[in-house]
């Protein structure tokens, strides 16, 4: 069976897959234990699979595993602790910004690759950079006074 | 530094799920960072699920000082944990730290009713300070014991029963740690001032919002048991197609993969995630054609021509038939509102466990008891063999596709004897999920010379059917005997004006049959309903030549009424004039501003709820610019947790309006993935203020649902004010604004 090195939160990782286009995510929920990235349509549409490759947000439901290979993968469990939270996560649980909380996963991902891009962004940067993740519980306010929150710090 | 080295799926499958799960976290998360994702009572004391009457049915003081709470109300997202927390923390007068709940599982939780209709507050919350006011007055006895002073004399602060005036205290731990009350819960135990309260109304953090913000919470979309396949359901391409023939070669190819066949229900499980989804996308089977649906291009005509079951006089005050016709002013408008879909982000998921000794289902249905009797007698296992266990997953807004997913892996457990879990895919969710209803509303006004309304006439028409237990998908394609209700919560409640009118009458016309399921979907018909009433109010105080506010406040009294209305109008800057406004526009945009006024159920929580848009009159596209909401629902629990209700009622309902119809053709539901079943994005996400108004006096009410209620209502009236049209038919899509515009 072929296998697959690449780097996950830091760590170098050699993982088996039958099949060169099983998509990350289900390598990273299932072999690898890291159940943060969600499925949520597997159509790269709502975002709430979002990891980052070498650093930029892609949404892991639609990313073939050997495109992963030699690269770094960043999951939301490799950002900070409910004890010692990335600033991202961080400014999220002060603002309460999660309702159900399945599309939080993608929300601060997303946010965390935005914010390294643009430290400081404008309101509008903000919603445009969160335009590809879907939120149905509605907590969008929230979710961007959280972004705007970290970067105003 | 352990690294995972060739780890092979035959390796995975023998080393078990669990050791490779500790393994990998080990590695690949921080040291020292796995947090408990969710309180748990593991490791103490058994708590059977018992009666709804006893104390110990849901309150367990523990030997280390820390409380657990047992309920049959589930937290969906909603805070309702944290809600619960506070209300008992606050009677008993133990630090709210101390708490942890346990929600929806038969085997542990009493049942005092399932979540929905926003009954968390005033039904269960209720409950739950009942339970916490009769233990407190045991553990004052039990103080006074040890204290040696009358019960009268003490009070419980800080865990602690102490006297009043000071001097040795006693802790409630010591007391009772460990131990049964065994109490019948008392009815009369006297309940704490409200005036008193220093942890309710308090904006206390959610227990389990960091371990969402940090990828450790196990939603049961992430929840494994040991030895568990992956299933997934193939779903007919036709919804009541049959299954002639299958070609098992045709996934050969795949590893590990299992097919389930019964009737026409075709599964297939595999140790391998990927490849039973791979399997079930690729299997090729053969089916029936199947043409039974009316389509949703005229379901307004399907409405009207539909067969009728019963019609239900909903209001009947006056004489509508002498004073309608012989109004100064008569007005009528037809509303319509569309099938819509839970559209949960998570598809939905279940883990089954069907053993000769017993089933146990892990679900994020709202109502644990509910299912585990539908499942029971479904697949006729006694009803003490069945054991639904609630986790949290994807917001369900009401019964999405959960339920069947808990049939579908009972389904697939039973046929393989392993614990099987059933992720839906995106297809199946917005396919196959059980819908919020269509509703059609007919609405009659009349105005006397003074513009004051005299007479209303609201008919509606509801797709309906049988009650009972709602039909399961797998079930059904399997042959199961099962029944078919088609409930959908209280679909006609806000169908006549708050405002006084001497001469009303509402009527709902409930149809024999539905094209689709049919459920609860969060704020039933009173979204569709206040849109129909509050939109026509403002066509009626335009008709009069009146300001919406002005006309709305001369037709209410109740002082809580006229609070919440005053204080949006007050939010808005509003300047009293009449509508349309058509004054120049900012460039393609026009702009206006609406309103519109509920309260829920006409019994429970205020909302008065003020709307700005921009209309661009070149591409129809609607940009809500600002809301205002003014909400009341009596006493205040957690000011921010209903903030945060409030608000996600508001962005979810806009939601709805602007942008949610179910499609679907003669076979099957057409809108199945996030482009033909659009949500609100980030984009149009218009800022919101709202003013809590908290009236510690008065009981509390839920308000998981009364902000979404006028929504439509204020949307469409600010476009009426912006651009002289009065859109009726939801969703505001920009092709139907853009037409609606070229017609005026």
């Amino acid at each position: 069976m072929p296998s697959y090195k690449f780097r996950v939160n830091g760590r170098p990782v050699d993982v088996d897959s039958w099949d060169p286009n099983q998509p990350l995510l289900y390598l990273l929920r299932n072999t690898l234990g890291l159940h943060g990235a969600k499925f949520g349509c597997g159509l790269g549409q709502c975002g709430a699979c979002t990891v980052l490759v070498d650093g930029k947000a892609v949404r892991a439901c639609t990313l073939p595993v050997r495109q992963v290979a030699g690269r770094a993968v960043t999951t939301i469990e490799g950002l900070g602790t409910p004890e010692s939270p990335h600033p991202v996560q961080a400014a999220f649980i002060a603002e309460q910004a999660s309702q159900c909380g399945y599309c939080t996963n993608g929300m601060v991902m997303t946010a965390k690759a935005l914010l390294d891009a643009t430290p400081h962004p404008t309101l509008d940067q903000v919603k445009t950079g969160l335009a590809g993740n879907l939120c149905r519980c509605g907590t969008h306010t929230r979710i961007m006074n959280a972004v705007m929150r970290v970067g105003k710090a | 530094m352990k690294t995972i080295t060739s780890l092979s799926r035959r390796g995975l499958l023998k080393s078990g799920g669990a050791l490779i799960v500790s393994f990998t976290l080990d590695s690949l998360i921080p040291a020292g960072s796995f947090a408990q994702d969710r309180p748990s009572a593991a490791g103490r004391e058994e708590h059977p699920s018992g009666s709804p009457q006893a104390v110990d049915s849901f309150l367990a003081i523990h030997a280390d000082g820390s409380v657990t709470i047992y309920t049959s109300h589930v937290d969906v997202g909603t805070g309702i944990a944290t809600a619960f927390r506070q209300i008992a923390a606050e009677e008993l007068g133990i630090p709210v730290e101390r708490f942890t709940v346990i929600e929806g599982d038969t085997a542990t939780t009493p049942n005092h009713g399932g979540t929905g209709g926003s009954s968390g507050v005033p039904r269960g919350a209720a409950d739950i300070r009942r339970v916490a006011a009769t233990a407190r007055l045991a553990l004052l006895d039990l103080g006074a014991k040890q204290l040696n002073l009358p019960a009268s004399e003490l009070t419980i602060t800080a865990g602690e029963v102490r006297p009043v005036k000071g001097g040795q205290s006693v802790s409630v731990a010591s007391l009772i740690g460990g131990k049964r009350f065994l109490l019948p819960v008392n009815d009369k135990a006297p309940l704490k001032d409200p005036a008193t309260y220093s942890i309710v109304g308090k904006p206390i953090l959610r227990a389990e919002v960091p371990a969402k913000c940090t990828g450790r919470m196990v939603y049961l979309q992430d929840f494994t048991v040991p030895g568990m396949l992956h299933g997934r359901v193939v779903r007919p391409p036709s919804m009541g197609a049959k299954l002639l023939s299958v070609d098992e070669s045709s996934i050969k190819a795949l590893p590990g993969v299992r097919l389930v066949r019964m009737e026409s229900f075709l599964g297939v499980v595999a140790a391998d995630e990927w490849a039973a989804i791979r399997a079930a996308r690729e299997i090729k089977a053969t089916w029936s054609e199947w043409q039974g649906l009316p389509g949703s291009e005229d379901l307004e005509g399907y409405l009207r021509n539909g067969a009728i079951e019963r019609d239900q006089a909903v209001a009947n005050r006056g004489d509508v038939g002498a004073a309608l016709p012989t109004a100064a002013k008569q007005l009528s408008a037809t509303y319509y509102w569309p099938f819509q879909s839970h559209a949960s982000l998570g598809p939905s998921c279940a883990v089954a466990d069907v053993k000769e000794a017993g089933t146990t289902v892990w679900s994020t249905s709202q109502n644990s008891f509910g299912l585990r009797s539908n499942l029971a007698k479904v697949f006729a296992i006694p009803q003490d063999k069945v054991r639904v266990v609630y986790m949290e997953g994807s917001g369900s807004y009401g019964t999405n596709g959960g339920n069947d997913a808990a049939a579908d892996a009972v389904l697939l457990s039973r046929a393989v004897g392993q614990p099987v879990r059933v992720q839906w895919m995106r297809q199946d969710e917005h396919g196959w999920d059980p819908k919020g209803p269509v509703q059609l509303l007919d609405v009659r006004g009349g105005l006397d010379s003074s513009g004051n309304i005299v007479a209303w006439e609201t008919q509606m028409w509801l797709p309906g059917g049988p009650s009972g237990d709602r039909a399961l998908v797998g079930p059904e394609s399997a042959g199961m005997t099962q029944e078919h209700g088609q409930g959908a919560g209280l679909m006609t409640m806000n169908a006549d004006p708050p405002y006084a009118v001497a001469n009303v009458r509402v009527t709902a016309h409930n149809l024999k049959e539905t094209p689709l399921r049919l459920s609860n979907l969060r704020a039933p018909g009173k979204i569709a309903n206040v849109f129909a009433v509050e939109a026509f109010t403002d066509e009626l105080a335009a008709a009069a030549g009146m300001d919406a506010v002005v006309f709305r406040r001369r037709g209410l009294s109740d002082p809580r009424a006229l609070a919440v209305l005053d204080r949006a109008t007050a939010m808005m800057d509003w300047q009293a004039r009449v509508s349309p406004n058509l004054r120049a526009a900012e460039g393609n945009l026009l702009v206006g501003r609406g309103m519109a006024y509920m309260r829920y159920k006409q019994a429970e929580n205020y909302v008065a709820l003020g709307m700005e848009v921009a209309v661009d009159r070149a591409t129809g596209k609607i940009t809500v610019r600002r809301v205002v909401c003014a909400h009341e629902c009596g006493l205040i629990v957690n000011p921010d947790g209903l903030r945060n209700q409030v608000e996600g009622n508001i962005m979810q309902t806009l939601s709805r309006t602007l942008h949610e119809e179910v499609q679907f053709n003669r076979s099957r539901v057409t809108s199945v993935d996030w482009n033909s079943y659009p949500l609100l994005t980030f984009p149009e996400a218009p800022a919101i203020q709202v003013a809590l108004i908290d009236r510690p006096d008065q009981p509390a009410y839920g308000a998981g649902e009364a902000a979404a209620a006028p929504v439509a209502a204020a949307l469409s009236n600010a476009i009426f004010d912006a651009t002289g049209v009065r859109l009726r038919t939801v969703p505001f899509t920009a092709a139907r604004v853009k037409a609606a515009l070229a017609k005026a």
